[in-house]
């Protein structure tokens, strides 16, 4: 039962939800809890790189996925069979790569429950859509055969029968380039019937999405699928239980999924080898906004901040000291300042003792020329537009929350209501449904936190330049 | 309904009088209910192609039986395909009928994904990413320069009848912001010289290369890669004990 | 096989599917499993496990606010108002979806909890406008109640660019629902009632989040025959009455309990009035009957009864025009045609909305001048059993029952428009029992998929001796908890005796086969409110024969179905038309003695069921009308036959000799002799070759079927909106 309320928790939403990360680490991890003994994180070598094809210079097709150690000795992992395989994810501390951090071998040990004559499937969230966040896509189009791989490879593991792949419609080229390869895939044997000869059957389908950030949740993913309007579905019951078409269903990442193979490969010690203990492995950051050179790149967990950017984003434009603020992990997390961007380390627990949370490890750097509250209202804005408007407090909260915003951009407003949003914020996190309203409550709050003399300062100058805001009168 | 910026200020401004803000009065959102035109009403046929037809039945065919339903985003994807980039309401008839649902089930569906357009559009379906990590880099000149070079304002089709412009959100592409999806394709790295060129080239019926136009593959940095600079390893590289048979 | 999108519901709480009323049926099935044990506000409750946690707080009587939750339909779980802390658990959770586990520990009073409610009620009147004074909900508002009760006292709610809140348009949805859709606030009750109850899926929401909207998306009507329900559902004043717009507040209003007869089920109904006008009418809970759903005939026909009516007594002229007269002389010259008549050639005819009191009255006023011409207009098979034997008309199975059914076999039968609200369960248990259902007759809509047999009368012959090879027979015989229902109408043609017996035949050789001794198979669906009543008291189903013989006076007791005409009568025939509404009845009449309607007078009606009801009065008789028993009383005394009987208890007294079911209200009693009953019926198995037809078969052909309802100008408006709506391409 403890188990089940954790899960109401975690969550496990890929993209969205952040949720997992802030309230209960420590239910799911235990095992991983040793002493840290390692202390310099990163820079990772090209030998330790997962995502050998990140940039596509080399060639993305099965020839080309094979010369790069894809489906090497699949089947030999297939036939471990699912204990081995689900050891192995659990030995390797791999953390959902989608935003929650839910501990993914764990995950996919809740399949082991008898299904009753269900099937089961695997369904993998492609439907990449925080702001900031473009990972997946370069996987995708560039390493598809990491992917299928990884389908097979987690769908052994949880005893599905096909795995169906998310993807958001936009990304119409890297479904293309994804179909390819499954097709290819499909063409040598390696899925299919009797898969990579182990004699296990497995499909890999593609469903292309049509524009809503929401069905990255996973419940809304999974009604997608089943060819309905993307809302979250009430939990219990968990997709484990009762998920796509009724039958039990694991849903993950892409990163997750296709680093599994390797994991496999390589064992699981060498991936928990990176990073600190509980947040291992290799992670692929994206940096964007105002740096020199903004890029994709894989490195280690529990990488510093600075030096992430500093190393393989060309530093902030302007220089270091340029800098004003950091989203560390895709628009749902809270921004933090400057001077927690000189020593935050890169990783679940980093960035939860800074009060904010990995998420993506989509990094939105921002500079002193930014209006960083027209920054974070835009935001809302997006989860105003995203909001499926299922369930109350954020369907008419966020909108709320978006107006108020919006004059705060320009300082109309009275200073108590710096604390009104605040508390309005704190009214939609946790009362809905899925974690977008989370999402959509923490820039606010990140932005309140760190920068209320900055909305104050708006204020003021609006008030001296056009009288009192008709906000103070009314409020 | 995520108005561009320009709609948000504009109905923050205007002020003194008590305005009825009504459903679908911002820029790029379509209307929720239905409205009988000219050109969208349920007396025009609908038809797959023989083409399409069998790429319906493709489609039918990776969701277990039962759960034929699944098809409908793909089905409707591919109705919009054929129609020249929008859903007539005729077509979510015919989409409904195939999967044997109540129409409103598909209403339902083609009003909730923004990728469902339900009024005609131009050839060439524009669409700016204005969210946060590409507002950064600039998208908001990019929009305006759309705008500017194509006469068209955000949510509708140009007077030529070619384009449509949107606001759209977060394409997935931020490390290569500011961008700007063109039907099916991506243009990234924009600045607002390459924005009107490939308006341009557009104009002209030509395609303009897509990907990034400051001169990088995908989304590697920009002028020297700072990691993936060995060949990549080969298979077996790394391979644990365990599986060393 | 997942029907439709409830799954989701039914996985969390089987217990919602038999709410309520622990039915014997029910019981059987599921072994009871062992409680859970839980805490709510330190209280424990022990519930059965799959309950939740809302239903849970509600057995010890703490209610917990919510808008989206309604018990007979799916749990949606999208309000957020019913959060309440739950110990261990960093978030609130939705009570109306969580299932109770072992040790919980709710606290529904908490701060959190308040916190959590206060601020979901908040954002629900952000964009809820505030014109509660132009609302017709006001008074009966679930928004307004818990802002009252669980909101905050002041709003924090600062528009100063005056943006307006969300403006959402109307839909025109018929001429019985009112949209404000502004007012919505997105709880989704309608739409999953169109969907799980009503089957029509034509709701649903467009758009998505601030700008998402309940509707229709294209311009149409809500074509179903329990529409009004979802203006019950309705929390706020979204969906209204169209016809009681504007008319009264509800603590204005008076409420009487009564019982419907517009359709034979007898649903229980609340009447709302005010300075003796009947102003509304609402469904009243009968978990046995109509649960709390009422069909849009018997809930909008009520202006009907305002309309057509007969308010003094009229006695035609010599030119055959109706004219006023005093109660004295329409009663002297009632009696004299009376007493004058030869009993032979005496005969009376109750129509489909005489109740109970005034029949037995009527019979024995006959059976007192010497004649047994007493019938109904709707006819019924006397070969056989006849109307001996109640179990060969009525539903054995009882309404409420047939959701526990696993196959329902339907014979010329439109139930959906003949009784909607078995339809609704017969639905009931399509979708959450997977029951299946066949039907033999016309294909019509029925709102559920069925197994369509054909239309041939010869079918349930094959069906009865067992000599067809369709799979609806094989299901038939393997069910477990079959149900067989044949249309009254079916009967009325030459083949109907035939049919009735092939049908007792079928129903009863499985019944036989049955382990569950007391499930009943046999259904016979009446198509009126009287006719069970009358066959109980006596009455002869059918004027045919006795037509025939060229009666000298006709006594008409609300008789407007149209079966007696002028034409069919010889011309001296003296025709004394009883009853509430100018209609067929009395255009044809010599005497008119006006009556009261069902909402006006204390009334036992008897539905298909067997069960005994009562009317209360709501009103009272308009004009010069009076209650039917103590017309026909106060005939009796001046023909000289004077009835034994001075008050209402002695009338029902005289029932209750009768017939002790009649008197017994509320009740049903089970019936027997089905054995014999088919044994008489034996003999009548004889070739059939008709085709199985029912008159109601479309949407507009339900609303105006007897005289209040065709005196309804709500319900003609009905007729055309259907009809305009057919002819739109949606």
């Amino acid at each position: 039962m403890a188990g089940a309320l954790a899960r109401v928790v975690q969550a496990t939403k890929t993209h969205i939800g952040v949720v997992g990360p802030l309230v209960n680490i420590n239910n799911g991890s235990v095992r991983f809890q040793q002493t840290q003994t390692k202390t310099k994180f990163g820079p990772l070598s090209d030998s330790d790189r997962v995502f050998t094809n990140l940039y596509g210079r080399h060639d993305w097709r099965l020839k080309g996925a094979l010369s790069r150690g894809d489906w090497y000795m699949t089947k030999e992992i297939m036939l471990k069979g699912t204990d081995w395989i689900v050891n192995e994810l659990k030995t390797s501390g791999l953390r959902g790569r989608g935003g929650a951090g839910f501990p993914t071998g764990m995950k996919w040990s809740f399949m082991n429950k008898p299904s009753g004559g269900r099937p089961k499937y695997l369904v993998v969230n492609a439907d990449e859509g925080e702001p900031g966040t473009c990972k997946d896509r370069e996987i995708m189009r560039h390493d598809p055969h990491k992917l299928v791989e990884g389908c097979l490879v987690a769908g052994r593991a949880i005893g599905a029968q096909a795995a169906y792949i998310y993807i958001r419609g936009e990304f119409y080229n890297e479904a293309s380039n994804l179909q390819v390869a499954i097709a290819e895939a499909y063409q040598a044997g390696l899925i299919g019937k009797n898969a990579c000869g182990s004699g296990y059957d497995f499909d890999v389908f593609v469903h292309r999405g049509a524009g809503a950030y929401i069905c990255g949740e996973e419940t809304a993913l999974i009604e997608s699928i089943e060819g309905k309007q993307g809302k979250p579905r009430l939990k219990p019951p968990f997709p484990a239980d009762v998920g796509l078409f009724g039958c039990p269903t694991t849903v993950n990442n892409v990163e997750t999924i296709a680093v599994a193979p390797t994991i496999c490969r390589r064992g699981g010690a060498w991936f928990a080898s990176f990073g600190r203990t509980r947040n291992s492995g290799t992670k692929l950051f994206n940096i964007s906004g105002h740096v020199n050179t903004p890029c994709t790149v894989e490195e280690e967990m529990s990488i510093p901040l600075k030096e992430l950017i500093e190393r393989h984003a060309g530093g902030v434009t302007g220089g270091w000291d340029n800098l004003l603020a950091i989203i560390p992990g895709g628009s749902s997390t809270p921004l933090i300042p400057k001077d927690v961007c000189e020593t935050v380390l890169m990783d679940f627990d980093g960035l939860v003792a800074a009060q904010t949370s990995l998420g993506t490890a989509a990094i939105i750097v921002m500079d002193k020329s930014t209006d960083i509250v027209k920054a974070i209202a835009r935001l809302i804005m997006f989860y105003k537009h995203e909001s499926c408007g299922q369930c109350t407090p954020c369907r008419e909260g966020v909108s709320w929350m978006n107006k108020i915003m919006y004059r705060f951009v320009d300082g109309n407003a009275s200073p108590k209501e710096i604390d009104m949003l605040w508390e309005l914020s704190k009214q939609i996190e946790g009362h809905t449904i899925c974690a977008l309203g989370d999402g959509a409550a923490w820039p606010v709050q990140g932005l309140i936190r760190h920068f209320r003399p900055e909305l104050e300062r708006r204020m003021a100058e609006h008030a001296a330049a056009h009288g009192p805001s008709k906000a103070e009168r009314l409020y | 309904m995520l108005s561009s910026l320009r709609t948000g200020t504009q109905s923050l401004w205007r002020v003194s009088s008590r305005a009825l803000q009504t459903t679908a009065n911002l820029q790029h959102d379509s209307l929720f209910v239905h409205r009988d035109t000219p050109e969208d009403n349920p007396s025009i046929p609908f038809e797959f192609t023989a083409e399409n037809q069998k790429r319906a039945d493709a489609l039918l065919n990776i969701y277990p039986e039962g759960h034929k339903r699944g098809a409908m985003i793909p089905l409707l994807d591919l109705a919009q395909r054929q129609n020249g980039g929008w859903l007539p309401i005729s077509a979510m008839h015919k989409v409904a009928d195939m999967l044997n649902l109540p129409k409103m089930r598909v209403y339902e569906v083609a009003t909730f994904y923004t990728m469902f357009i339900r009024r005609p559009i131009g050839k060439y379906h524009l669409q700016v990413c204005t969210t946060t990590p590409c507002w950064l880099r600039g998208s908001d000149a990019v929009l305006k320069a759309i705008t500017d070079t194509t006469g068209c304002h955000v949510g509708g089709n140009s007077p030529c009848g070619k384009f449509s412009v949107s606001e759209v959100e977060c394409l997935g592409a931020c490390v290569n912001a500011p961008m700007l999806q063109v039907n099916d394709d991506y243009y990234e790295d924009l600045t607002i010289e390459d924005t009107k060129e490939i308006i341009e080239k557009l104009k002209r019926d030509e395609k303009p290369k897509p990907g990034p136009r400051n001169g990088r593959f995908a989304a590697e940095p920009l002028g020297g890669l700072t990691s993936l600079t060995e060949e990549p390893t080969g298979p077996g590289y790394g391979l644990q004990d365990a599986l060393k048979a | 096989m997942l029907r439709q999108p409830l799954s989701r519901a039914l996985g969390l709480s089987p217990s919602r599917v038999a709410p309520l009323t622990a039915r014997k049926f029910a019981e059987q099935v599921q072994a009871q499993p062992d409680n859970v044990e839980l805490f709510i506000d330190d209280q424990p409750v022990s519930v059965p496990p799959g309950t939740t946690v809302l239903q849970a707080a509600a057995q010890i009587g703490v209610e917990i606010p919510r808008f989206c939750y309604h018990e007979r339909l799916a749990v949606a779980g999208n309000c957020r108002m019913c959060l309440v802390e739950v110990e261990k658990s960093p978030k609130p959770i939705a009570a109306c979806a969580m299932p109770v586990m072992k040790g919980m520990r709710v606290k529904t009073n908490s701060d959190l909890t308040r916190r959590a409610r206060e601020g979901v009620m908040e954002f629900l009147l952000v964009n809820h406008p505030l014109d509660c004074p132009i609302c017709d909900q006001g008074g009966e508002c679930d928004l307004q109640d818990q802002s009252m009760a669980f909101g905050s006292d002041k709003s924090r709610f600062t528009d100063i660019h005056f943006s307006g809140k969300r403006a959402v348009e109307d839909k025109d949805v018929g001429p019985l629902i009112k949209t404000i859709m502004t007012r919505c606030i997105h709880c989704t009750r309608c739409i999953r009632f169109a969907s799980e109850v009503a089957g029509v899926d034509d709701f649903g929401t467009t758009g998505r989040g601030t700008e998402m909207q309940v509707g229709t998306y294209v311009e149409k009507m809500f074509l179903s025959e329990l529409s009004g329900n979802i203006i019950d559902l309705c929390p706020v004043g979204a969906l209204t009455s169209k016809p009681y717009s504007f008319a009264a507040r509800p603590w204005e209003t008076r409420r009487i309990d009564s019982v419907d007869v517009l359709d034979p089920l007898g649903s229980n109904i609340v009447v709302a009035t005010r300075t003796n006008e009947v102003l509304r009418i609402l469904p009243r809970t009968n978990e046995e009957i109509n649960e709390e759903w009422l069909s849009d005939k018997s809930r909008f026909a009520c202006d009907g009864l305002k309309r057509q009516r007969l308010v003094t007594p009229m006695i035609a002229d010599s030119r055959g025009n109706l004219t006023p007269v005093d109660w004295e002389e329409a009663v002297v010259a009632a009696a004299s045609a009376l007493r004058d008549c030869p009993p032979d050639k005496l005969l009376a005819v109750a129509g489909e909305l005489a109740d109970a009191e005034s029949l037995v009255a009527l019979k024995d006023l006959l059976n007192r001048l010497g004649s047994e011409k007493v019938c109904t207009e709707q006819y019924f098979p006397l070969e056989g059993a006849g109307t001996d034997l109640r179990s060969s008309y009525v539903l054995n199975t009882k309404i409420a029952n047939v959701e526990d059914a696993d196959f329902v076999l339907l014979i010329g039968t439109n139930v959906r428009f003949e009784a909607p609200l078995l339809n609704a369960r017969i639905r009931k248990a399509f979708i959450h029992k997977e029951t299946d259902i066949a039907s033999i007759g016309p294909k019509v809509d029925l709102t559920y998929e069925y197994i369509h047999v054909g239309d041939s009368a010869s079918i349930v012959k094959d069906f009865a001796t067992g000599s067809s090879s369709h799979e609806a027979l094989k299901r038939l015989e393997s069910a477990k908890r079959p149900v067989v229902i044949i249309g009254a109408d079916q009967l009325k043609s030459a083949e109907g005796p035939a049919l009735l017996a092939y049908t007792q035949e079928l129903a009863l050789r499985l019944q036989d086969k049955l382990a569950d001794k007391e499930w009943k198979v046999l259904n016979v669906l009446q198509r009126t409110a009287s006719q069970v009543a009358a066959l109980d008291i006596g009455y002869k189903p059918g004027v045919g024969k006795h037509l025939q013989d060229g009666p000298k006076v006709v006594f008409l007791l609300g008789a407007d179905a149209g079966v007696v005409t002028r034409e069919s009568l010889p011309k001296d025939c003296v025709v004394i038309y009883q009853g509430h509404h100018g209609d067929v009845g009395a255009a044809i009449a010599d005497i008119v003695l006006p009556g009261a309607a069902y909402t006006e007078k204390r009334g036992t009606y008897v539905n298909a069921e067997g069960r005994a009801q009562q009317t209360l009065p709501a009103v009272t008789p308009p004009g010069r009308a009076r209650e039917d028993w103590k017309i026909i009383r106060a005939l009796s005394e001046v023909c000289g036959a004077r009835l034994p009987y001075d008050s209402l208890d002695e009338v029902r007294d005289r029932l209750g000799e009768l017939s002790p079911a009649l008197v017994c209200y509320g009740e049903v009693q089970n019936n027997n002799y089905f054995a014999q009953a088919r044994q008489l019926a034996q003999s009548l198995q004889k070739p059939v070759s008709g085709k199985l037809d029912v008159q109601l078969k479309q949407l507009e052909d339900f609303f105006m079927t007897d005289a209040i309802s065709r005196a309804s100008p709500t319900m003609a408006k009905c007729v055309q909106a259907v009809i305009k709506q057919k002819q739109s391409p949606y």
